[in-house]
């Protein structure tokens, strides 16, 4: 054999077929003249299916997929140029090399037109001609194709060994010699007829093929050998135990002579050495033309075996079941195919389109929310899972509607809302979904919701359980107003509070002592959620209730307890310990560009190397550290597949621009006067645009450490040295409302939820990305600055970008200068809500310190002499610089 | 055997580097992109920088002169948007024979010029053949992946078209460049080989993808090697990789090409990422430090710039070659 055959052929990933290469499989189903099915939904448009058929194949291992259009009811040029332009939007398909079949020249030529990887024409041939063959060698070598040329020639089919070889080497000297084709490009198909026919002629039909395989792979230098194997077992259609054993044994001995890659349908074939012994000799005996009873022989044992048959394909094995399991196993698995006809045949059965619902569904739920509850399952599997619910859902409901008391038994409604002033809400959507999942009714009212309508919804709708969640810290205080609003309102719903910020102590300190009717409860993460509401809504409802007033007791009163422990200075003692920096003018960089600058829709490209994962994977409640959270034991294989739909989807966020980024920077004169910092219109430090009133850690601290304010970074104005300050927002969440309603409508909560928090990815890169540029660029003082994503994630560069809202600076107020004097809203469309939450959700804001000892630090708890003081510097009233700060007031 | 593939046995060939870069140098209104061509035009015109090949010759011509004097042996013709398919933003639909055939003749030019003088340094001038700004393999509308704004008979045509005026205007390389879709070049490498026939003549082809990102993917989602087999079925002088990326980033995917490739190897990267303004930010001796790792390891047979990169880039990368034999084509 050739050492030099190397076939190499491209999808979007190269194939290489090499002499030490295993068998190469070709998919056989995307073939109208071959499957049924696949051409009914070409004939019925439903090309969605037809594109669902190709990744099954690749998923279950086809190396190159053949896609054969040829049909005298359909338009096969049409159907090839459609399917085929489908697939290239189809990654996951579109790897491997596409394999353009016909018998009409002008289909595959249209077909050659689609592809941008190296593919292979089936087939070409002599049968019309020399000049033919050659002016289609020649296109097909100009497309940059590989090419399968059958054994046949104007004489017809050659059914004999000696034919076969005369056409093959006839065939091959015309696209060597005359073409210039490759010889590696050339595979020969030298016809796989049927034996065991009972016609004596076909008897050595096997052979022949095997005898010529192998003296094609030693004659003609480069060739391979392919062929269609199902077609030697016609003889034996409907008894497919035979039919499975039949090609197992021929591509064992056709691969033996050289034969090396075919198209084989991999559900019909048998593991050789699991064919029954007798089986196969009988089976070899036809192939190989051992006995000349063999056809009689294998027709005896065939009659006994009939009907059998290896079980059916792996992957759709679930089909055969009942429906009822089959709904079940599509909910488990997530998998939206076949939800409306499953669903379909099983509203039949029943009465009530209803009950559908309560019986398989809620049923394959439960087997969700078992599996999910022990750990089985992970959250991004649920989501999946859930999507497979609602479409379910939706498809029944307008049967239900059509009955007039159709109405779904729930275990319980509950109602969920992001509170007034904060606009985040992947976790809210992920504990909706997960509720949902759990055969609870979830009233979703939305983002920014205010109290009123809370409570007006909650007695209108007569819900079971409020849920409240929220991200920014104002949302806490927020909550508080809620659960003192509930209890005004009389209500006794019992209150769930989850959300990022919030926190058991927080839960017991601040808010559930003001909800005396009702009960309050923390939930720690999407996954309790269900326990919770299940043990509030259930028969122990009275002991699950006891237990938490006695827990939030202990905790209220153990935090009074560190509260009086924990050693606050006074305003003047904090002060006197400041960080003092000796500023020299040396380690000042003025910046290269004073004033502002606007980025406008920035290429998304340019942030996908400053992504950090790592809080991508918490979203979802997948714990560790990217990268190593892939290769996890436990949650590493669903890591995996969310981290690859996340890769698919941000490609498509990048080139398809889903999302636009918006950044402005401004960078100004600034000094600090005690702990405010005054920023200047301009080199002449006249006039003070804003001044920022920072805030000062009043924690004892040990020998040596100071009491950090953020102005002890910026140079004090009795220097008289010439001090910077840089203040930037950016957003990437332009577009993202569109895009995620477009998903929720399509009720697939799991692109909604990921495309969401992919964009909060995408913005946390692009304040990294912006900062990188400032420091280098704009501002300038490390322009020699070569970092590696990891190290800008572990931010060891010099200076720092502290948000409002954050430890270092908790005062949301802070937002709206800043936004002021950078003219935020109006360049970046970035606004802040009464709350002060950013809209659109993901956006970024904050100051830069650009001083080499500049560095982050959590302000911790501060006295209420602050608060009174920052009053008197805001020139605000108390009780409104209270409500801003009252989360770290202690 | 053509006298480049022979000189790149030799030597490692260097390219010329950015053209839109020194065109920004001079700062340009929409007259010179008129003068004496398209005065009464009715589209605004600034920014359609291939124009300027014919309506301010001397810009386009000087700036060929200080590649060639910064060591370049090959310059590319301002020619990037030169099919119909590119200019019918601009309706010049009708203008892309004169673009291609006196941006050829002015490069060549120039060329002669410096050859006379150095005739051991011959110099040579690549047809720059770009992907147009539609994409055959990708639906520019979401909600309809199976449309497509062009064909492949399309762009087969458009690219036949400035093909036979390129030749005819002298170039002795034709390079298609900054392929983001493999089916566009495959249309390219189509056209060129049906020009080739129709003309009986043969010259050297440069072929260049584009890998967008650290997917190390592009556009259209190929992998390196994968774009190097579907592009393989014409003889080349190089498969290469250029822009969107800079010198150190380019290099895993050279080094792909560096295994794989049976024809030379090229690669002009840009200086560095773009920062948003689109200014590029690496200096001479930055991008120096990288294209000398790719010399150390043997991965070039031809090295210039792409984005961002400006004569003086092009001194420090040909300073540095001229040290280093070239990789060994197998």
């Amino acid at each position: 054999m050739n050492n030099q055959s190397i076939l190499k052929l491209s999808g979007l990933e190269p194939l290489i077929v090499t002499p030490e290469s295993n068998f190469v499989n070709v998919g056989e189903r995307t073939n109208v003249t071959g499957s049924r099915a696949f051409l009914r939904m070409i004939k019925e448009g439903d090309f969605e299916s037809a594109l669902a058929v190709a990744r099954d194949q690749v998923e279950g291992g086809a190396q190159i997929i053949d896609i054969n259009m040829d049909e005298g009811m359909i338009d096969g040029k049409e159907a090839m140029v459609k399917f085929l332009n489908l697939i290239a939007s189809e990654p996951d398909i579109a790897r491997v090399p596409i394999m353009i079949d016909s018998s009409k020249w002008e289909i595959i030529e249209a077909g050659l037109k689609c592809i941008q990887g190296k593919g292979v024409v089936n087939s070409i041939s002599l049968k019309e001609g020399e000049s033919n063959f050659i002016a289609q060698a020649k296109k097909i070598k100009r497309y940059g194709a590989a090419v399968i040329v059958m054994a046949f020639d104007e004489n017809g089919q050659a059914d004999n060994f000696e034919r076969r070889i005369e056409i093959c080497k006839r065939s091959y000297d015309i696209l060597v010699d005359v073409v210039g084709f490759s010889k590696n490009d050339i595979i020969f198909d030298p016809n796989i007829f049927p034996v065991a026919t009972g016609m004596e002629e076909h008897n050595n039909n096997a052979v022949d093929f095997f005898r010529a395989t192998k003296w094609i792979r030693e004659n003609l230098p480069g060739a391979h050998v392919s062929g269609g194997v199902s077609n030697v077992s016609f003889s034996f259609r409907g008894n497919d135990k035979v039919r499975e054993a039949m090609h197992s044994a021929f591509l064992y001995h056709a691969i033996q002579h050289g034969m090396d890659m075919g198209i084989v349908n991999p559900t019909m074939l048998e593991v050789y050495d699991d064919i029954d012994k007798s089986l196969l000799e009988y089976v070899e005996d036809v192939l190989l033309n051992r006995r000349s009873d063999a056809t009689e022989r294998l027709l005896e044992y065939a009659e006994t075996v009939k009907g059998e048959g290896k079980k059916k394909e792996v992957d759709l094995s679930w089909r055969q079941n009942n429906v009822n399991e089959r709904l079940s196993y599509a909910l488990v698995k997530g998998i939206v195919e076949f939800i409306d006809e499953d669903v379909e045949e099983c509203r039949k059965q029943f009465e009530r389109p209803i009950q559908v619902i309560e019986g398989p569904l809620m049923d394959g739920m439960n087997v969700v929310g078992d599996l999910f509850g022990s750990g089985k399952m992970f959250l991004p599997q649920v989501v999946k899972s859930a999507r497979v619910m609602k479409k379910a859902v939706a498809y029944l409901l307008p049967f239900i509607e059509a009955e007039k008391d159709g109405k779904q038994s729930f275990s319980g409604k509950i109602l969920m809302a992001t509170v007034k002033g904060d606009v985040h809400d992947i976790g809210k959507n992920i504990v909706s979904v997960v509720l949902g999942c759990n055969n609870y009714q979830v009233v979703d009212l939305g983002v920014m919701v205010p109290t009123e309508k809370i409570i007006e919804t909650a007695i209108k709708e007569n819900v079971d359980v409020i849920g409240l969640s929220g991200l920014i810290t104002p949302s806490l205080d927020e909550m508080v107003t809620v659960a003192k609003e509930m209890e005004r309102a009389n209500l006794s719903i019992p209150l769930m509070i989850g959300g990022a910020t919030t926190s058991k102590v927080h839960t017991a300190v601040k808010i559930e002592q003001n909800y005396t009717k009702g009960q309050t409860v923390h939930v720690l993460d999407a996954s309790r959620s269900v326990t919770v509401v299940e043990s509030l809504l259930g028969p122990k409802k009275e002991q699950f209730v006891k237990d938490l007033k006695a827990d939030y007791d202990r905790l209220r009163e153990h935090h009074a307890k560190s509260r009086a422990n924990k050693e606050l200075l006074s305003l003047s003692a904090a002060r006197n310990n400041q960080y003092t920096i000796n500023f020299k003018q040396d380690d000042i960089v003025k910046p290269k560009k004073i004033g502002i600058t606007k980025i406008e829709d920035l290429d998304l490209a340019h942030l996908v190397p400053y992504i950090d994962w790592t809080p991508f994977f918490q979203a979802w409640e997948l714990h560790g550290k990217f990268p190593a959270i892939l290769s996890d034991e436990i949650v590493g294989n669903e890591a995996s597949k969310l981290f690859e739909d996340a890769q698919n989807m941000l490609t498509k966020i990048v080139s398809e621009k889903w999302l636009q980024a918006k950044a402005v920077v401004g960078l100004f004169p600034a000094n600090s006067v005690g702990d405010d910092i005054e920023i200047y219109s301009d080199e002449t430090r006249n006039h003070v645009i804003h001044t920022q009133f920072t805030l000062r850690q009043q924690t004892k601290k040990a020998e040596g450490q100071p009491n950090l304010a953020l102005s002890d970074f910026i140079a004090p104005k009795s220097s008289n040295m010439n001090d910077y300050i840089g203040a930037f927002v950016v957003t990437t969440g332009g577009g993202l409302d569109e895009k995620v309603a477009e998903f929720e409508n399509d009720h697939d909560d799991y692109n909604a939820i990921l495309l969401k928090a992919l964009a909060d990815r995408f913005a946390e890169a692009f304040a990294e990305f912006l900062h990188e540029y400032t420091r280098k660029e704009l501002w300038g003082y490390a322009s020699d600055e070569l970092l590696s994503n990891e190290e800008l994630i572990r931010e060891s560069y010099r200076g720092i970008r502290p948000a409002p809202g954050y430890p270092a600076c908790p005062d949301h107020t802070e937002k709206i200068g800043l936004f002021e004097i950078l003219n935020a809203t109006e360049i970046t469309g970035v606004s802040l809500t009464e709350s002060l939450a950013m809209l659109p959700v993901s956006s970024v804001s904050g100051w830069y310190f650009g001083h080499p000892e500049a560095k982050y630090f959590g302000l911790g708890k501060i006295t209420e002499e602050q608060v009174q003081d920052l009053a008197k510097r805001k020139n605000q009233i108390f009780e409104e610089c209270e409500k801003w700060l009252r989360p770290v007031i202690a | 055997m053509h006298k480049v593939t022979e000189l790149l046995k030799e030597r490692i060939l260097v390219l010329d580097g950015a053209m839109g870069t020194m065109i920004q140098r001079h700062k340009l209104e929409e007259e010179d992109f008129r003068k004496g061509w398209f005065e009464n035009h009715q589209h605004p015109l600034k920014g359609n920088n291939d124009l300027l090949s014919l309506t301010r010759p001397d810009i386009i011509e000087d700036i060929h002169r200080k590649y060639f004097e910064a060591g370049a042996d090959i310059v590319e013709t301002n020619t990037f948007s030169g099919t119909w398919i590119a200019q019918a933003d601009y309706g010049l639909e009708h203008a892309v024979y004169d673009i291609n055939l006196y941006s050829a003749q002015l490069a060549k030019k120039v060329a002669n010029e410096f050859t006379v003088l150095q005739p051991n340094k011959p110099r040579f001038v690549a047809g720059s053949i770009g992907p147009t700004n539609r994409t055959a393999s990708i639906s520019p509308d979401v909600n309809d992946p199976g449309y497509r704004a062009i064909t492949f008979d399309e762009l087969v045509g458009a690219y036949k078209d400035q093909v036979k005026a390129l030749i005819e205007g002298g170039v002795d390389i034709l390079l298609v460049e900054t392929i983001f879709d493999t089916l566009n070049a495959k249309a390219a490498l189509f056209a060129i080989d049906e020009v080739f026939g129709e003309l009986n003549i043969e010259l050297p082809i440069m072929v260049s993808g584009t890998i967008t990102d650290q997917s190390g993917r592009t556009l259209t989602g190929q992998t390196t090697e994968a774009f190097l087999i579907s592009v393989s079925h014409m003889p080349l002088l190089t498969v290469g990789l250029n822009c969107a990326l800079g010198a150190s980033m380019m290099r895993p995917y050279l080094q792909v090409l560096n295994n794989k490739c049976e024809f030379g190897v090229s690669a002009h990267p840009n200086a560095g990422l773009p920062n948003e303004f689109g200014k590029y930010d690496e200096t001479p001796e930055m991008m120096g430090v990288q294209i000398k790792e790719f010399l150390d390891e043997g991965l070039i047979n031809i090295i210039g710039g792409c984005c961002g990169t400006t004569p003086e880039h092009i001194k420090v990368i040909a300073d540095l070659a001229k040290n280093y034999s070239p990789r060994k084509i197998a």
